[in-house]
């Protein structure tokens, strides 16, 4: 039920921040995790680096010297580079984040941040860039979910979900394999942009996996210390 | 220097003009009554002359020179203000109380202002007089006049008190206008004097009152309000200042502490681990606290309300019950909702989502197990009523007000996780939202009350 480590698949990663500490751990931590990591120091540098590499996503700062991250973003956008691109930034306000995500950025994540959190949020920007053709059926291993009907099945036997726990499982098995943090199935599932005081994700959580796994000798969904969840079933 | 000064003032500008105005149409109304008098007075004894003229041309046409002559004998011996002179044709004189033909130029049917000797008792005193001129048949000259004198005396007075009473005008309208304007000067000294206090540090000076209830009185008041809302603000930023020393100094002491600790001898991986785990959870606990700073500071700002939009309680309600449903239920606590069908406000979703999370959190928090939390919503009159009730322990009456400042925590929840800007935070949202919040009791337990301005 435990994963220990966060496995995801090598990416190329571009970081554009300032600050030279704080870039120097977030490289350490990213290569560490096994990512290939390409640093810059500010937006010129950046704009030149994106144009120069293909990378699977840009993380990028808010505020820059020379070119700042939303004019980055923005030229970026319009030479037709559709990098995802990742805002980090200390300006936590909502309208910062709407304001990034308007001028072409993916996601925003604000400072401080914890590097599982942008490790799950990498992981989700990159399988998102794959084409995603419209599917009326989602199969985690013998877990079915029927986007038409609303219902799913488990080794073809019906679960009865509530609207919620069917938009939490829908978004689950949408990024089967991957680590989801409870900051992002708030954000995407109940579109909450705080933290409550107490961990009401961890119990919708619970409640999700007594009706998909409770009688069922292999586990779906696993918790992933540290970090948050994942639903993947052993090849 | 601050003679000149006076005179830039606006106050002393305006009497200026008020001044030249005042006096402007008091003069027009003064010399219309003056030309209108003298004007009528002359008019009168010109016609007083010409009526002479009449008869005594009728004397002359019907006695002749004789008696023409007897009759201006009779009337120069009249002691009256009439004039008379008969004269020959080379001006030599007949008859009359005039000695000579006037030096001043006459013609026929000319009339002349002149001066003559008149002698009374004696004394002779030079006088004014006007007159006309007539020349008679068989050329004689016959001068009808009166003795002006007194006329123009009046005339003059008048005029030199028109004078006068203009110079006086200006003159006490200048004072009046300094006078003014320096009583004006002194009072917005007095205003300038305290902001200038003010200004040098001194936040406790106010702008004393004159008594007079007057607009400056208003002024002073409103100033006065004024720096009494500066003054609660400093002071709430330093309490602010203060407490956040407090509750970010303690955990950071508590971290700094715990990483030199371990440092202090050798220990096994195992050791280093956990001191640096609880170090993360440390600093998470941390940032949290922080962000509800941040967001407390932001709410009282108001800078929130420009993302305001119609909102529906109600929805807002059911979302957040549904997500601590399942919360409630593991500490089998029932969470039961009622609500109207509608409560449409001006607000920001995302901060009353948090506001009411919150609430139900502290609810569940603080109720024992098998326990109920209730949350309700509803309409009374023109405000949206959301209630949320526990069967927890409550909060004793004294510290009710207490909990909904900055920080608070209950003494004895002082171990429990948690910033303690919960309430503090709702309050925030609420008075950005121009709501009110109230805690009650709910006997047992605890009955928050938040009250919203429905949308018009």
């Amino acid at each position: 039920m435990f994963t220990d480590s966060i496995a995801t698949d090598s990416m190329r990663l571009l970081i554009v921040e300032d600050d030279r500490d704080a870039a120097a751990y977030l490289v350490k931590g990213l290569k560490e995790s096994g990512h290939v990591v390409d640093h810059a120091k500010d937006g010129v540098e950046g704009l030149a680096l994106a144009r120069a590499q293909g990378y699977d996503v840009a993380i990028v700062d808010r505020m820059l010297p020379r070119l700042d991250g939303l004019q980055l973003v923005q030229k970026m956008r319009e030479e037709g580079n559709l990098v995802p691109v990742l805002f980090l930034s200390a300006l936590g306000d909502i309208d910062d984040r709407v304001k990034g995500l308007k001028a072409g950025g993916d996601d925003y994540l604000p400072k401080p941040y914890a590097i599982v959190e942008l490790l799950a949020r990498l992981d989700a920007l990159v399988r998102r860039r794959q084409p995603e053709q419209v599917q009326t059926r989602l199969t985690v291993g013998d877990l079915e979910l029927d986007l038409l009907s609303r219902s799913a099945f488990r080794s073809g036997q019906s679960i009865d979900l509530q609207p919620r726990e069917f938009l939490l499982l829908e978004y689950l098995m949408r990024h089967a394999g991957q680590v989801v943090t409870r900051t992002m199935l708030l954000e995407n599932v109940w579109d909450y942009h705080f933290d409550p005081q107490t961990n009401v994700i961890d119990v919708h959580i619970s409640r999700l996996r007594a009706k998909i796994d409770k009688g069922f000798t292999e586990q779906l969904l696993h918790t992933v210390r540290g970090a948050g969840y994942c639903l993947r079933a052993v090849p | 220097m601050r003679f000149l000064n006076l005179f830039r003032t606006s106050a002393f500008r305006l009497a200026l003009v008020y001044l030249l105005l005042f006096a402007a149409s008091a003069f027009a109304l003064i010399a219309f009554i003056y030309w209108n008098t003298a004007g009528f007075m002359a008019s009168q004894t010109d016609e007083t002359i010409e009526a002479e003229i009449l008869g005594l041309r009728e004397q002359y046409s019907s006695s002749g020179l004789p008696g023409l002559r007897q009759v201006v004998l009779e009337r120069s011996a009249n002691v009256g203000s009439g004039l008379y002179l008969l004269a020959n044709s080379d001006y030599s004189r007949i008859a009359g109380n005039l000695t000579a033909w006037p030096a001043a130029p006459t013609g026929r049917g000319r009339w002349v202002d002149f001066t003559y000797d008149r002698v009374l008792s004696g004394v002779a005193e030079r006088r004014t007089a006007r007159a006309r001129h007539i020349e008679l048949l068989g050329g004689f000259q016959l001068l009808v006049g009166r003795d002006v004198h007194e006329r123009r005396e009046i005339e003059d007075r008048i005029e030199s008190a028109l004078f006068w009473s203009a110079v006086i005008t200006v003159g006490l309208g200048l004072i009046g206008g300094l006078v003014m304007s320096r009583s004006q000067t002194r009072r917005l000294d007095v205003i300038n004097r305290t902001s200038r206090e003010i200004m040098e540090g001194d936040l406790s000076r106010r702008v004393p009152l004159s008594g007079a209830d007057d607009e400056f009185d208003e002024l002073a008041t409103n100033l006065n309000d004024m720096l009494d809302q500066i003054e609660r603000l400093m002071s709430g930023m330093s309490e602010v200042a203060d407490n956040i020393a407090h509750d970010l100094r303690t955990p950071l002491n508590r971290l700094r502490s715990r990483l030199e600790v371990t440092l202090m001898r050798p220990a096994t991986e195992q050791e280093y681990r956990e001191a640096l785990e609880a170090a993360i959870m440390e600093s998470d606990g941390l940032i949290s606290t922080f962000n509800s700073l941040l967001l407390i500071a932001r709410a009282e700002t108001g800078e929130a309300r420009e993302n305001f939009e119609p909102t529906d309680l109600k929805s807002v309600l059911a979302d957040v019950v549904e997500l601590y449903e399942p919360l409630a239920e593991a500490k089998r606590i029932s969470l039961k909702s009622v609500s109207v069908k509608q409560a449409i406000i001006n607000g920001d979703r995302g901060l009353i989502s948090q506001v009411v999370a919150n609430l139900i959190d502290n609810a569940i928090k603080y109720t024992p197990e098998d326990g109920a939390v209730s949350v309700s919503l509803k309409l009374q009159g023109e405000q949206a009523v959301v209630e949320v009730r526990d069967t927890g322990p409550g909060i004793p009456q004294a510290e009710r007000d207490h909990v909904l400042r900055r920080f608070v925590r209950l003494e004895a929840s002082r171990n429990e996780p948690g910033s303690g800007l919960g309430l503090s935070l709702v309050a925030a949202v609420m008075r950005l939202h121009d709501g009110e919040i109230a805690l009650g009791d709910a006997a047992p337990g605890l009955v928050a009350t938040l009250k919203f301005n429905l949308r018009d």
